[in-house]
């Protein structure tokens, strides 16, 4: 295809005026090669949705592409991951997937990163303009909304500073149904503002488990939950180990066949122990070409965003749905919190007497806590004994001595005469040490 | 909504106002602030960006500290209103700044197991409160909820678990099972049989498996 040819439609959107763009849009022949230039996003995850999602992107006019992924490639992979062939399993994902879309791709570049998203630091994750996630458990998810949400940054109103804001497209799928969404941080709900909406995982009770089991399920969760722990001494039990699997199938088996129970299988029991729901490609392409359109509106400006929470169901025909989910504006991961401006010679203990007379805050019996470290527990006994001597210590020397920081706080704040127990951010200034003023005169002199 | 400064202004600010319910101003926020006059300044604050990277840098070589998931601040909370039973005593056996590893021992008041005590470790997951904590019963107990490898048969830690329980709400249960012991939930089902048939003979048995010594074939080490 020639060059011109390759980038016509892409061209369609970037080029041209259109009735649902961003305000502010200017649609220009140039925009594509500088998205292409400028743009480094990054794709978390390179299974069934992250192949997809590094096809879909490449062919969008995206150059600079990272991709990570701690799994290696296994055989039951290759009905969907179609970057993968059968001589690669047992190699890296993000290996293998960023080399064949490289291959396939002429002007694209993918680095692969072989590891835990948490294995990175901070910064590595700071290089990108946007994030787009193809994951499958609300942890990783959850872990990445904090890192992106850390960058975050707010302005003495409370408006986010947009230079610190990194977008995320949010990818998933269960079977036959899948979502997309946009996370603006700081202007959309971030993945943390509406995690109780995820119903919670299907738990058998253990003793039905041990005394009446009625399905297979029943067996395999036995073997998984009791007996191992009552055959093997201490050791953990290793859902990638395919020996610890076998044994706990032939566990279940032997159990269901005791109970006059059938339908235990090998699938079955790895299905049921690491909670697999068979994925479909075709949701995957869906929910990853709704992705791409998205980064690439997010990054273009070219059309509006979708707003902000696309749910696709492909069980009996086809239902898709966007819903405007709002934002927790107390939210402790993508909120502003209080901002509190202090002398860097402030007590743990006046910090606290502060935070009770505070306007919005008036917040009773609190407990600190910074990046982990508790400063001062109300409860119980034990740790207030541990961080009492914190109280009578200055806070900026508490946290490090940085002028600026998140402090969290839970105690209890009254509202229309009730009582309540809360839990809330605050963003803590030290006034005499921004602004390039650290020397030590002038906190001695204060 | 303010009118953007595009070009094609008629066409787009008149499709606004009855614009689809699928798209959103998302973005429109940062717009407003002035700070983005065009699209195309979103090209330029990718710029920006990296020159502030290299200032903050330049300015500040260290490492960002070890962040807290929504989690550990949620499990903060439940540990710092913690209201103990008199019958309960917590340890932090990492220190005051590992909260999501702890044990409790409990000192039943009454009932059958009046005098022992039986300590249970927690471990807390990132994803707590989504996930229920896992608990486990580290003291060898004769007891029909509570099995010999220490699995517990408490519903509020598996099937009915919500977000809205905390760490008292299980401390609470956890005390619940000792002052009731339920036959008809039975995780040591030899125990629960005999708490249904014979519970004078299921008291005797407490009663030796808590001072140390065989209770059928299986040996309990002395707790109290």
């Amino acid at each position: 295809m020639t060059e011109m040819g390759r980038w016509r439609d892409i061209d369609k959107l970037l080029a041209r005026p259109g009735n649902i763009i961003s305000p502010g849009f200017e649609p220009s022949p140039q925009l594509r090669e500088e998205i292409g230039g400028l743009v480094r996003v990054l794709v978390v995850g390179a299974g069934g949705l992250g192949c997809e999602l590094l096809k879909d992107l490449a062919l969008s006019g995206f150059k600079n592409i990272d991709v990570i992924d701690m799994d290696t490639i296994e055989v039951s992979n290759l009905n969907r991951q179609f970057l993968f062939r059968i001589h690669d399993v047992g190699k890296s994902k993000a290996e293998v997937a960023a080399k064949r879309v490289m291959e396939r791709v002429s002007g694209v570049n993918i680095t692969p990163h072989f590891c835990r998203i948490e294995d990175k630091d901070i910064e590595f994750y700071s290089d990108f303009n946007i994030i787009v996630l193809g994951l499958d458990s609300i942890e990783a998810r959850s872990y990445i909304n904090s890192v992106a949400c850390s960058f975050l940054e707010y302005d003495p109103d409370d408006n986010p500073v947009p230079e610190t804001i990194k977008p995320m497209v949010d990818g998933g799928t269960e079977g036959f149904k899948g979502h997309a969404r946009v996370i603006v941080p700081g202007t959309t709900p971030c993945f943390e503002c509406n995690i109780w909406l995820f119903p919670p995982q299907v738990k058998f009770p253990l003793c039905t488990l041990a005394e009446t089991p009625r399905t297979a399920a029943h067996c395999i969760e036995y073997a998984h939950l009791i007996k191992w722990d009552e055959v093997h001494n201490g050791k953990t039990f290793d859902p990638d180990d395919p020996e610890h699997m076998q044994w706990v199938y032939s566990e279940a088996l032997k159990r269901a066949e005791l109970f006059g129970i059938t339908g235990v299988t090998y699938s079955l029991t790895q299905g049921v122990v690491k909670n697999i729901i068979p994925a479909i490609a075709s949701t995957n392409a869906i929910v990853s070409a709704a992705c791409a359109l998205e980064a690439l509106k997010l990054v273009s400006g070219c059309s509006r965003t979708l707003s902000n929470y696309l749910t696709y169901n492909g069980l009996e025909g086809t239902h898709i749905k966007v819903t405007d989910f709002i934002r927790d504006k107390d939210c402790l991961v993508c909120g502003p919190g209080t901002l509190i401006e202090l002398d860097s010679s402030v007590t743990l203990l006046q910090f606290m007497e502060l935070l009770g007379k505070h306007p919005q805050l008036r917040l009773s019996k609190p407990s600190i806590t910074h990046r982990g470290n508790n400063l001062y527990m109300q409860a119980p006994p034990v740790l207030e004994e541990m961080t009492r001597s914190n109280l009578q210590l200055p806070l900026f020397d508490l946290i490090d001595k940085v002028p600026k920081d998140t402090v969290h706080v839970s105690g209890t704040t009254e509202k229309n005469d009730k009582r309540t127990t809360c839990l809330r951010k605050l963003r803590v200034v030290f006034k005499d040490q921004v602004n390039g003023v650290t020397s030590m005169d002038t906190a001695g002199a204060n | 909504m303010e009118p953007g400064p595009n070009k094609n202004g008629s066409r787009s600010s008149s499709y606004k106002k009855n614009k689809s319910p699928l798209y959103s101003s998302s973005l429109d926020g940062l717009i407003s602030h002035g700070l983005l006059n065009s699209w195309r300044a979103m090209i330029r604050l990718f710029k920006i960006k990296d020159q502030r990277k290299e200032e903050a840098a330049n300015a500040n070589g260290r490492a960002p500290a070890k962040k807290q998931s929504a989690g550990e601040l949620r499990l903060h909370k439940d540990i710092s209103e913690l209201n103990l039973p008199k019958t309960t005593t917590i340890a932090f056996p990492n220190g005051k700044d590992d909260l999501m590893n702890f044990e409790i021992s409990i000192r039943p008041d009454e009932g059958y197991y009046l005098g022992g005590t039986f300590t249970f470790t927690f471990q807390i997951s990132a994803s707590y409160p989504h996930e229920p904590p896992k608990v486990k019963c580290k003291t060898k107990v004769y007891h029909p909820n509570i099995d010999l490898e220490g699995n517990v048969c408490l519903n509020i830690l598996r099937e009915d678990w919500k977000p809205v329980l905390n760490i008292n709400t299980v401390i609470y249960g956890l005390n619940l099972l000792f002052t009731q012991p339920n036959d008809e939930d039975p995780l040591n089902h030899e125990a629960a049989a005999v708490l249904h048939d014979n519970p004078r003979l299921f008291e005797t048995n407490v009663r030796r498996a808590m001072a140390g010594g065989y209770v059928g074939n299986t040996y309990f080490t002395r707790c109290i």
